[in-house]
């Protein structure tokens, strides 16, 4: 255990500020699902390194259930785009506005 | 150098340069296949963590199949190519890449102030020990078994509703 904690903590902050911009720059909607990937991982780096440093497995518990919940929500994301790309043909967010006024 | 020290500043780099791929490439395959190679990276510094049932489960889950089912849903819509990342929008993409790059300033800044590695006295053996599927497994199915079960419903849910999401019409 050589390596101090904060590398890991400010690797995991830059994957999680990459993955930001990812959201707010990108156009295309599985890009942007992609992205939202990058941040959640970032979380879990964040995670196993305090689980690792305390001796404590509850952190790699808790990672654990960010996959499970990551895995449920890139299904009925890339559903809803599947659902959004057979009505409108296209998975630009800028032209997915129905419901915006 | 010693091992760890190289092993991590390998898969440092390969995490944050593949990181910066996913967001810049235009074409979604490819920026698919960075997020795949992010994974990898990501579960070899698991690795360096000790948290070996975690890194095994990145692979499975993450560059196994949620990468799949992405590069499935891009093959069935065939989205066109964005434009290169700087190409329209300019000046508000530098701007958000600016403010990221400060809130990032800031992070480090928070971490390395707070400086955690002073209270942490890292144990090597608690450490492997609690990276081994034994003490996760122990700990998911006596203390955590109620988050374990409600995981598998939501897991049930979202297959159902992944199903009934993408199915042809809406009755």
């Amino acid at each position: 255990m050589t390596i101090p904690i904060e590398y890991y903590l400010i690797l995991s902050g830059f994957m999680f500020l990459t993955g930001v911009v990812g959201v707010l720059t990108r156009r295309n909607a599985i890009v942007v699902f992609m992205s939202i990937e990058l941040m959640l991982n970032s979380a879990d780096l964040t995670f196993v390194a305090f689980s690792s440093y305390l001796g404590n497995s509850i952190g790699q518990v808790f990672v654990f259930f960010v996959m499970t919940v990551a895995a449920a929500e890139a299904a009925v994301g890339l559903a809803i785009i599947i659902a959004v790309f057979r009505n409108k043909k296209t998975v630009n967010i800028d032209e997915i506005n129905i419901l915006k006024w | 150098m010693s091992l760890e020290i190289t092993l991590f500043v390998i898969f440092a780099l390969a995490a944050a340069v593949s990181a910066v791929m996913v967001v810049t490439r235009s074409n979604p395959v490819i920026a698919a296949l960075f997020l795949v190679v992010n994974f990898g990276s990501l579960a070899g510094l698991f690795l360096t963590l000790h948290a070996q049932f975690i890194a095994v489960t990145e692979i499975i889950v993450y560059a196994g199949a949620i990468m799949v089912l992405f590069l499935f849903v891009i093959m069935l819509i065939k989205p066109e190519n964005e434009q290169k990342f700087l190409a329209v929008n300019k000046k508000i993409k530098l701007t958000a890449v600016f403010l990221a790059a400060l809130i990032l300033v800031q992070i480090a800044y928070i971490i390395l102030f707070a400086n955690p590695s002073a209270r942490l006295n890292p144990d090597l053996n608690a450490s492997v020990q609690a990276g081994t599927i034994e003490s996760i497994g122990t700990l998911i199915f006596t203390k955590y078994i109620l988050p374990f079960e409600a995981a598998g419903y939501l897991l049930l849910a979202a297959t159902i509703g992944a199903l009934v999401l993408a199915k042809k019409k809406f009755e």
